[in-house]
């Protein structure tokens, strides 16, 4: 970025350049722009200004970074599509794993010695990367998790049991994942609520143009939690714009949105989208297993009760009774995963250095290409958006003869596909509401990673059309 | 290479054409399972003769994948004339020489579904005739 605002000697130089008469708009945008500024306009954010670009990211040098991608499978070059299942790691992330367990293992927030007082700043120096990589605000919002699954648990622990009551409604959509609809199912059968769904239309979208949305609001709803990402369709929900609408509609209905599928894609800024709680998860997003985040406004988690409770989450003990440790620490029982909270924030630190702009294009790109070359495979229907901005890099499918009777049996599908390096997921995907919906028992379902390129989609068709002439469909 | 054998010729014939699928209108015991993982699902209907606790026909129904329908077809086809303790006897090895493969873990679910459902009807199973 730009040093701004200029120094003394920029101002005059400014000033000087600029003395005779102002350049007009058709003076370069730059020369432009810095006599706006000389003026005392803002400038806007560089990236603005520079003209739109074709990604140059260098795939094959960003795959260098994931020991992985060397190995074969069956013999063949792996080909790694299950990204929305768990992505793979860079050795960035592997290495900042061993050199904590190798050179300051201990235990945080305890003690005085040298290798604690390391350990827990790595540890909240990890929080601190994740808050400013989604845009928190303060750092104290982050708490660490096992999971996206154990985040959501909790807010319908702490918060859910607290504030949701006989009658209720809490407005889920028809996309959710199960970790984002059974903690509902399991709140809303013991205090007596109810749950609502937003249903999706025949593109995958969720059914939310005005007034639809309106419809499924009442006086009785107290929370809407909803999916950034589908994981299944690839969807992005315009949540930003659900959330103003419903904050408009009553303020104090809560919001809770999945992150987990979204953030390690887009580039997410929970201050601007305006949440009430969001969660996310480590392994998605280039991190360890076991490290998943949750985000909230500080006041909830003021209000809130711990939901574990234990070692660290306290302040004073006494035989009857405890006070509550500060937060985020009040929702961090027990020794936490620090490894992985330390793995995480290398994660974030690699996702920076690429830039989730860069990441968001080239597997824009890549999803486009794929989506033209999936639909050129005859008897293969493809669910969700077609268009790839309103998607990320997750493309369900399966291979339909007439009238969307399955051919191939996803399972044997991705059999095939596996035998030639291509890894990909089949079956309910974590969604079954949403499968029925579209009508298919169970999809195969491709997901890219940064590190995925178009010859790999092109491995992907090949092996397609390999497992089509195994069950004679050509 | 092991995993090819699931899509030999004479599998992918029993999954296209399967034998002894169908449905019987009253039948002394049925079960049926799905693998949540897959989407998978198979269901075994007996008659039985009695006195002698002998299986006079089973039939199984269902859908996915070729494994676990192929294994679901052959297994209906050696129950036929075996007796419910003979049945209830038969183990893991014993499906794998039937259906002649050898399956990777993760699709060694497949292949064992339509046992898991035998067990379910002979142990748990929905006796028809109580009904």
């Amino acid at each position: 970025m730009c040093n701004w605002p200029p120094t003394r000697l920029g101002m005059s130089l400014t000033t000087r350049l600029f003395a005779s008469p102002p350049p007009t708009r058709r003076a370069t945008n730059f020369v432009y722009l810095v006599y706006l500024a000389s003026r005392g306009y803002n400038l806007p954010p560089m990236e603005k200004v520079t003209t739109k670009q074709k990604t140059l990211l260098d795939v094959q040098k960003i795959r260098a970074d994931f020991p992985i991608l060397e190995r074969e499978i069956h013999g063949k070059p792996l080909v790694y599509l299950d990204n929305a299942a768990t992505s793979q790691k860079p050795r960035q992330v592997i290495k900042a794993i061993s050199d904590y367990y190798e050179q300051y293992n201990a235990n945080v927030h305890r003690g005085v010695h040298k290798l604690t007082e390391e350990a827990t700043q790595a540890y909240e120096a990890a929080r601190k990367k994740v808050a400013n990589f989604v845009n928190a605000g303060d750092a104290r919002q982050i708490i660490f998790t096992r999971n996206a699954t154990e985040a959501i648990n909790l807010v319908a622990y702490a918060w859910g049991r607290k504030n949701i009551k006989k009658g209720d409604e809490i407005l889920l959509t028809e996309m959710e994942h199960h970790s984002n609809l059974v903690p509902w199912q399991m709140l809303a059968k013991e205090v007596g609520a109810k749950l609502k769904f937003i249903p999706i239309d025949q593109n995958g979208e969720l059914r939310i143009k005005n007034p639809e949305l309106r419809n499924y609001l009442t006086p009785k709803t107290k929370l809407v939690a909803i999916t950034h990402v589908s994981n299944v369709l690839g969807t992005i929900n315009p949540v930003k714009q659900i959330i103003s609408y419903i904050k408009d509609y009553r303020s104090n209905i809560k919001i809770l949105v999945d992150g987990a599928q979204a953030v390690p894609h887009l580039p997410v800024s929970i201050q601007n989208i305006n949440p009430d709680f969001y969660a996310f998860t480590g392994h998605k997003m280039l991190g360890p297993t076991g490290i998943g985040v949750l985000y909230a406004k500080k006041e909830l988690l003021k209000e809130m009760d711990p939901f574990l409770t234990g070692g660290d989450m306290v302040l004073r003990v006494d035989k009857e009774k405890a006070t509550w440790n500060y937060i985020p620490w009040k929702f961090e029982a027990g020794t936490p995963n620090i490894a992985g909270a330390i793995g995480l924030g290398a994660a974030v630190d690699h996702l920076s250095s690429i830039g989730m702009k860069n990441v968001r294009e080239h597997e824009k790109e890549l999803t486009s290409y794929a989506l033209g070359a999936l639909s050129k495979v005859k008897n293969l229907s493809i669910y969700g958006p077609r268009d790839e901005n309103k998607r990320i890099g997750v493309i369900p499918f399966n291979i339909a003869r007439e009238k969307g009777k399955v051919a191939i049996d996803p399972h044997d599908l991705v059999s095939i596909l596996d035998l030639e390096g291509v890894e990909v997921r089949s079956g309910r995907l974590c969604a079954e509401p949403l499968l029925n919906r579209l009508g298919a028992e169970s999809a195969a379902r491709i997901s890219f990673q940064v590190y995925n390129t178009k010859d790999e989609v092109d491995k992907l068709t090949n092996a397609i059309e390999k497992a089509k002439k195994i069950f004679k469909l050509i | 290479m092991i995993e090819d054998q699931l899509y030999r010729e004479t599998l992918l014939e029993i999954y296209k054409n399967p034998k002894n699928r169908g449905e019987i209108a009253s039948p002394d015991i049925e079960a049926r399972l799905d693998n949540p993982l897959c989407g998978d699902e198979v269901r075994i209907q007996l008659k039985i003769q009695n006195p002698k606790s002998k299986i006079q026909r089973a039939v199984f129904s269902g859908n996915g994948c070729v494994i676990s329908q192929a294994s679901a077809s052959l297994l209906a086809g050696y129950l036929e004339g075996k007796t419910l303790d003979e049945a209830k006897k038969l183990k893991s090895d014993d499906i794998l020489k039937i259906i002649g493969i050898n399956p990777s873990p993760a699709r060694l679910g497949c292949a064992l579904l339509s046992l898991n459902v035998l067990k379910e009807a002979l142990f748990n199973g929905v006796q028809s005739k109580s009904r």
